[in-house]
């Protein structure tokens, strides 16, 4: 019987993961199925939005694997093992780096795979190429990520990489898809990087059709020759990575185990301050995300992406554009991802459950209480957009203020219905400890996103999505675990 | 002439809780105001479930709880504003301070800060917490982080003190300014219930003892009183308690 229960969730893991997968090719067909007769001698336009979205999935990809070369520095797991066995350490951490290196070249080809189906399937068998291309581009930002990390070592130390590293991997992840996207209103006044990528300006200040900048996209379009080169190229890069990092890789990852946690100094205030209870968890709540390192980088990741919308919001103002209701989703969306994140911490990321459980305090007391920091900090962070906003557009301003505190109050709720008893260091699991939470959270924040963007240009079909939104977090209630 | 009836710090009648199996099975237990109560028993025995119910972590199936007579199943907060529950894992707030977390916990007790101010002072100083005060408490030791979550649990100034293993993994410095400090809470007419593997603790500084096996008291008092009781003499606590459990475990 029990052999009987696995084969069945086997066959129903397989059943979605197929599902997913014919989904993912109806998606690509979509997107890419009109580009497949695009022939190896195109012109430099095409080339341009080619590299740049090669470029678009090696900043992803060089993210990730500085996320990964960081942990594996920092994560004492097995370290002791490896170091005190009579195997060179050597090896083992050269294995460790292709480890890295296949392990993202893997997660790009599984998401890269639809595309380049459906281009194999409508323009023929020499897309298949495009395989090779992203598993080069793993292996040049695998060998660049370990080479970005080690120079962060050398230059700031152990203690300090850590909390850079994950900075550094936030904005490179974020630089190339916000550059486009400040290029493209810059000069066109939208959101969308395509519209600069396909400019006739950019276009004339391209180097010629023969420059080797145009390799991978050429071995993209099936061209051998420059598929060689490329997948040569990446080849060569992570070897070279590998050779001259995998001996300071193992010293970097002693030096890290060796850090002192002594914890940082902070000025001493005069006296205990007069709050009551509740302001007293608000106030701990503020403190202990203020002082959250990893947190601030995902913050300033957030604030990143609010960089383009600020922009245009800036030139919109005086212009009286009607483009800023395009602002009024992303500024929704926005702050229901940021209020998942700072519930979550709140709420499921209490690392003293026993103090605030035998407080003198009921508890619906302290879970408002801790909802209240999470709303008011998404408010701090998004008061100035709106209010910037209501400059150009009030309808629009009220709509997104409308909009941001339910998304930011459904994230919450959601949270708080999920809730687990974690510690905050433990964040990262926070999307794997429940992936209904994870997706009902997501779908949350598009629905009223896009409840928010429809009521602010004005159509009825935000009835729709409105129902969809609150059929989200009934659904989403109604399978949450309850207490006991 | 009418003399009126000591309440007692704690009382516990009928106390059930039942997980997979019964974890505690009819507890009754009577704590005194001002005495050291040392609660022990073997692993699994349901010291620290009672112990949970008592402070408001766990809810109970069946019983009663009363702190100094209020009753802490149908008004927990006021029971909880003068109990203080400290685990054998300390929870603190790593980017806090031990000041910073100390005014947290007076703010949470709605303590009157000049007065929280003074209590946490003396606290930080008499736990040899003092050149750490302003430093945040990543990077403490255990012995450390467990002084800091003492001196959250004194800082509010409880009448009641429930310590589950708070001596575990302290080094023999850090576990005498423990002892030192309940000791002197005790004094001053604090009540502690504390439980604790290691008997030699409980055999110096508990007033009386009871012993949990099975979800149940099986003995409660002296050292003096449980030696008659187990037929043991002049002997340890150690032999008194190995005696009595396996007559517990002979009998079920």
């Amino acid at each position: 019987m029990l052999t009987a229960g696995k084969r069945h969730r086997t066959r129903v893991v397989v059943l979605a993961i197929a599902a997913f997968a014919v989904l993912m090719h109806f998606i690509a067909l979509a997107v890419v199925g009109n580009f497949a007769s695009i022939e190896p001698d195109t012109d430099r336009g095409t080339l341009v939005v080619i590299t740049g979205c090669a470029l678009l999935a090696w900043s992803l990809m060089m993210s990730q694997a500085m996320e990964q070369v960081t942990r594996a520095f920092y994560a004492r797991s097995d370290l002791d093992l490896i170091l005190s066995s009579p195997m060179a350490s050597r090896r083992v951490f050269a294995v460790r780096i292709g480890a890295i290196a296949a392990s993202t070249v893997m997660m790009a080809v599984l998401l890269a795979a639809p595309f380049i189906n459906v281009l194999t399937w409508r323009g023929g068998a020499r897309w298949l190429a495009a395989y090779g291309v992203v598993a080069a581009i793993g292996a040049v930002a695998a060998a660049m990520s370990v080479a970005l990390t080690v120079a962060l070592f050398r230059a700031i130390g152990p203690k300090r990489t850590r909390l850079a590293a994950q900075i550094v991997a936030a904005i490179v992840g974020a630089t190339f898809v916000i550059g486009l996207q400040v290029a493209a209103i810059l000069s066109y006044g939208t959101l969308s990087y395509f519209s600069f990528l396909k400019s006739e300006a950019l276009v004339a200040y391209v180097p010629a059709l023969q420059s080797f900048v145009w390799w991978p996209a050429h071995a993209v379009l099936g061209d051998l020759h420059a598929l060689a080169a490329v997948v040569s190229m990446g080849a060569l890069l992570l070897g070279a990575a590998i050779a001259v990092f995998s001996t300071r890789f193992g010293e970097h990852a002693m030096a890290a185990a060796g850090i002192s946690d002594a914890g940082a100094l902070q000025n001493p205030r005069q006296g205990f301050r007069r709050l009551s209870p509740r302001s007293t968890l608000r106030q701990k709540e503020w403190t202990l995300l203020a002082r959250d390192p990893w947190l601030a980088s995902q913050t300033l990741m957030q604030l990143l992406y609010l960089l383009p919308p600020g922009l245009m919001l800036w030139r919109a103002f005086g212009a009286n554009s009607s483009d800023v209701v395009l602002l009024v989703p992303v500024l929704v969306m926005a702050a229901g991802q940021l209020a998942g994140g700072l519930a979550w911490l709140a709420i499921s990321g209490e690392d003293a459950p026993d103090l605030v459980a035998t407080a003198p305090v009921p508890a619906s007391f302290i879970i408002r209480a801790k909802s209240e920091a999470v709303i008011g900090s998404v408010a701090v962070v998004f008061a100035p957009f709106v209010a910037a906003m209501a400059l150009v557009s009030l309808r629009d301003a009220v709509m997104a203020a409308a909009g941001i505190v339910v998304s930011a109050v459904s994230a919450t709720l959601i949270q708080l219905w999920f809730r687990t008893q974690a510690r905050r260091k433990h964040f990262r699991r926070r999307q794997t400890s429940s992936r209904i939470a994870t997706f009902a959270e997501a779908f949350s924040s598009i629905a009223w996103a896009a409840t928010a963007g429809l009521a602010a240009a004005g159509h009825w079909q935000t009835a729709f999505t409105a129902i969809t939104a609150v059929g989200i977090l009934i659904g989403a209630r109604a399978v949450s675990p309850k207490g006991p | 002439m009418h003399h009126p009836v000591p309440v007692a710090a704690l009382d516990v009648r009928g106390l059930r809780k039942q997980f997979d199996r019964p974890a505690v099975d009819g507890l009754d237990l009577t704590v005194r105001r001002g005495e050291f109560y040392g609660l022990l028993g073997p692993n699994g025995a349901g010291k620290t479930t009672t112990l949970r119910m008592v402070a408001g972590l766990l809810k109970p199936d069946a019983g009663s709880i009363s702190v100094f007579g209020i009753d802490a199943l149908t008004d927990p907060v006021e029971a909880k504003r003068i109990t203080a529950w400290v685990s054998d894992e300390p929870m603190i707030y790593d980017k806090l301070t031990p000041y910073e977390y100390l005014e947290f916990v007076s703010g949470l007790w709605s303590i009157d800060a000049g007065e929280a101010e003074q209590r946490a002072n003396d606290l930080i100083g008499w736990l040899g917490l003092a050149p750490h005060a302003h430093e945040r408490c990543e990077g403490f030791s255990k012995g450390m982080r467990q002084k800091v979550a003492l001196a959250g649990a004194l800082v509010h100034d409880p009448m009641l003190i429930i310590l589950d293993e708070p001596l575990t993994g302290l080094d023999a410095g850090s576990a005498r300014q423990v002892k030192n400090v309940l000791r002197e809470r005790v004094a001053a007419g604090g009540t502690v219930i504390m439980t604790t593997h290691i008997l030699e603790v409980a055999e110096r500084m508990a007033d009386r003892i009871g012993v949990i096996a099975g979800g149940r008291l099986i003995a409660q008092g002296t050292l003096d009183e449980l030696r008659i009781k187990a037929g043991k003499g002049d002997s340890s606590l150690e032999d008194t308690f190995l005696t009595l459990v396996a007559e517990q475990v002979q009998a079920a």
